[in-house]
């Protein structure tokens, strides 16, 4: 096998394991739960009968690894129980709030790309307002909370000049532009933190390359600026821009859960938070097996990404 | 000869400026978090009115001398409000990233020096918690142990354990390979002692610096966690439970929620700012960058 196949076989070995735990740890989530789920799930109105009708249905009363078997085979079978408030399947909901949370999360990482970036090459090694104002976006990026950002800006774009709605949703298959200013805020509230931090990645990564020795021989050379950031720079460069976007990834899964709910915004992240305060556990296991699954994925397709960007990485040791 | 002479007067200067605060953003970040302490410490004496006061004629009233920060939707004073929330706020950001620093130092250093079998026994789990999101774990964490104050508290000395472990274990790779381990190593001296004597003052310099970066930010995942009803739970109120009763009155008295947003800013940036400071005198090798 050619050594960036080997690569990718290796890269798809080490998320199995990881998945493997992620599941165990999920499906004795709703085991750990102090006292009885069950009785906790139903409230204390749920008659005896309805207990024991529950408990049974999800298991409970057999030996934990018969019913990790079980809820293994389910989940490879799109099974991942029931609600048991709506009465939906669980995989039901999730399939219908999943696109929100990859909506919402893919236009955030575009937008912190599309401003991230440009702004990290353009201030790199040079001193002058560019790189000042950069500076003050990243402290601005770091230091302040997504949430109330978010927060600030229903204050001036829908409170103060009603120009985008302050929360609600409408699907994109209904009215892609509708769907678009519903999503203005939430995005840009999920990007803002996200672009500082592209930047800096950026801006490091190429303040380290436009020093190297053959840098400095392709400026002897007479090779334009331009062509040197640009064409040498950057692309050395790219590897470690595109790691530090597919780990941030996990960091914007992580912070939809706070900004859908901020924005009422139907997807996963909020599905999860409502179902803890309904003590609904078997949605928010699945719920949590989703997003975790959906990292886990990322991780993966950046792993090849950055192997094919840094073919060094796919024919050394692949550490 | 000027060198001869200069080169003491170096050395006396350092020792009297420790080196954290000899870059001015050091010195800075020092300065704003001895005050946050000292607030957040001296808060019963500092705070103008006391916070659970409930004043009829005030309720939503704007910013005053006597109310600098202007009332909420029970006219209770938001200065006095933020000051105690922040107590809270301060204290699980503490203790989260300490008890992080308590189990990770050791597992990362354990795992950095022994090698081998050890050492993929105690990172293996630690890379697949670092392989998930971190707010999912932490909800997921609140999810099965109830919300509450001290449940956020673990939640995010969970988050944090893997990232000081992994710190840990690549500045103990460091300074294990240096000749002074092997020397202490060369005369006899036991594991436990190199590692205590040796491996450890050596090694636990970038741990503190990404510890005290962390601690900002477990502020704002405080926030967040508390934001969503999974963190401290009333009657004790959190920068983020302030956050959450804000948004109600958002249109009609911003001031209930710009300024505990305000103050979790400038403590995560307080202790970014330090934390860049320590980092001169404690990660000279930039394991941390």
């Amino acid at each position: 096998m050619s050594p960036r196949g080997s690569f990718v076989v290796r890269r798809l070995l080490f998320a199995v394991p990881v998945l493997a735990v992620m599941s165990v740890f999920v499906f004795l989530m709703i085991r750990l739960v102090p006292g009885d789920p069950v009785q906790t799930m139903l409230g204390f109105r749920a008659t005896p009968e309805n207990v024991a009708q529950v408990r049974s249905d999800l298991g409970l009363d057999r030996s934990l690894v018969s019913q990790y078997v079980d809820y293994v085979g389910g989940v490879f079978h799109g099974d991942l129980g029931q609600d048991y408030v709506s009465r939906a399947p669980v995989a039901t909901l999730l399939a219908q709030r999943l696109p929100v949370t990859v909506e919402l999360t893919i236009l955030a990482m575009t937008l912190a790309v599309l401003v991230g970036v440009p702004l990290g090459v353009s201030s790199a090694a040079r001193a002058g307002p560019l790189r000042t104002a950069s500076e003050g976006f990243v402290v601005a990026g770091i230091s302040i909370a997504d949430f109330w950002l978010g927060i600030m800006l229903v204050l001036v774009f829908a409170g103060t000049w009603h120009l985008l709605p302050p929360s609600g949703f409408v699907r994109l298959t209904e009215d892609p532009l509708r769907n678009l200013r519903y999503l203005a805020l939430p995005v840009i509230t999920l990007a803002f933190g996200e672009a500082a931090y592209i930047l800096r990645t950026t801006r490091g990564a190429m303040d380290e390359v436009l020093g190297t020795q053959y840098v400095l021989f392709l400026r002897a050379k007479g090779v334009s600026e331009r062509r040197i950031v640009y064409r040498h720079a950057l692309r050395n460069a790219s590897p470690t821009i595109a790691t530090v976007v597919g780990i941030q990834f996990g960091v914007l899964l992580g912070g939809a859960i706070v900004i859908e709910t901020l924005f009422a915004l139907p997807g996963v992240g909020r599905l999860i938070v409502t179902s803890i305060q309904q003590r609904n556990y078997t949605v928010v296991q699945g719920g949590v097996m989703v997003v975790a699954g959906l990292f886990i994925l990322v991780t993966l397709l950046t792993d090849i990404a950055v192997g094919w960007l840094d073919p060094r990485i796919g024919e050394g040791q692949g550490s | 000869m000027s060198a001869a002479i200069a080169t003491p007067a170096a050395a006396r200067g350092r020792r009297l400026r420790p080196g954290f605060l000899a870059t001015r953003k050091g010195m800075v970040g020092f300065a704003v978090l001895a005050f946050l302490v000292a607030v957040a410490v001296l808060a019963t004496w500092i705070a103008p009115h006391p916070p659970d006061a409930i004043d009829g004629s005030r309720v939503l009233a704007g910013p005053t001398l006597a109310h600098p920060f202007g009332s909420d939707a029970l006219g209770r004073d938001v200065l006095s409000r933020v000051i105690f929330a922040f107590r809270v706020s301060l204290a699980v950001a503490v203790g989260s990233t300490l008890l992080a620093f308590a189990i990770g130092t050791p597992l990362g250093l354990l795992a950095g020096y022994r090698g081998g079998w050890v050492d993929a026994t105690i990172m293996r789990p630690i890379d697949m918690l670092l392989a998930l999101p971190a707010l999912l774990l932490a909800v997921a964490l609140i999810a099965i142990l109830g919300p509450g104050s001290a449940i956020a508290l673990l939640a995010i000395a969970v988050i944090y354990t893997p990232i000081l472990a992994r710190v840990a274990r690549a500045s103990t790779l460091v300074v294990s390979s240096q000749t002074y381990v092997e020397g202490a190593r060369a005369r006899g001296a036991g594991p436990w002692r190199i590692l205590t004597r040796h491996v450890l003052p050596n090694a636990v310099g970038p741990v503190i610096v990404q510890a005290t970066i962390l601690m900002g930010f477990a502020l704002q995942i405080e926030a967040a966690l508390s934001f969503l009803g999974l963190g401290a739970q009333p009657p004790t109120s959190s920068l983020g439970v302030m956050l959450a009763d804000g948004r109600d009155v958002l249109s009609q008295a911003p001031w209930v929620e710009i300024f505990p947003g305000v103050a979790i800013a400038i403590t995560v940036l307080a202790f970014n700012l330090f934390g860049d400071g320590l980092r001169r005198q404690l990660d000279p090798r930039g394991v941390t960058r």
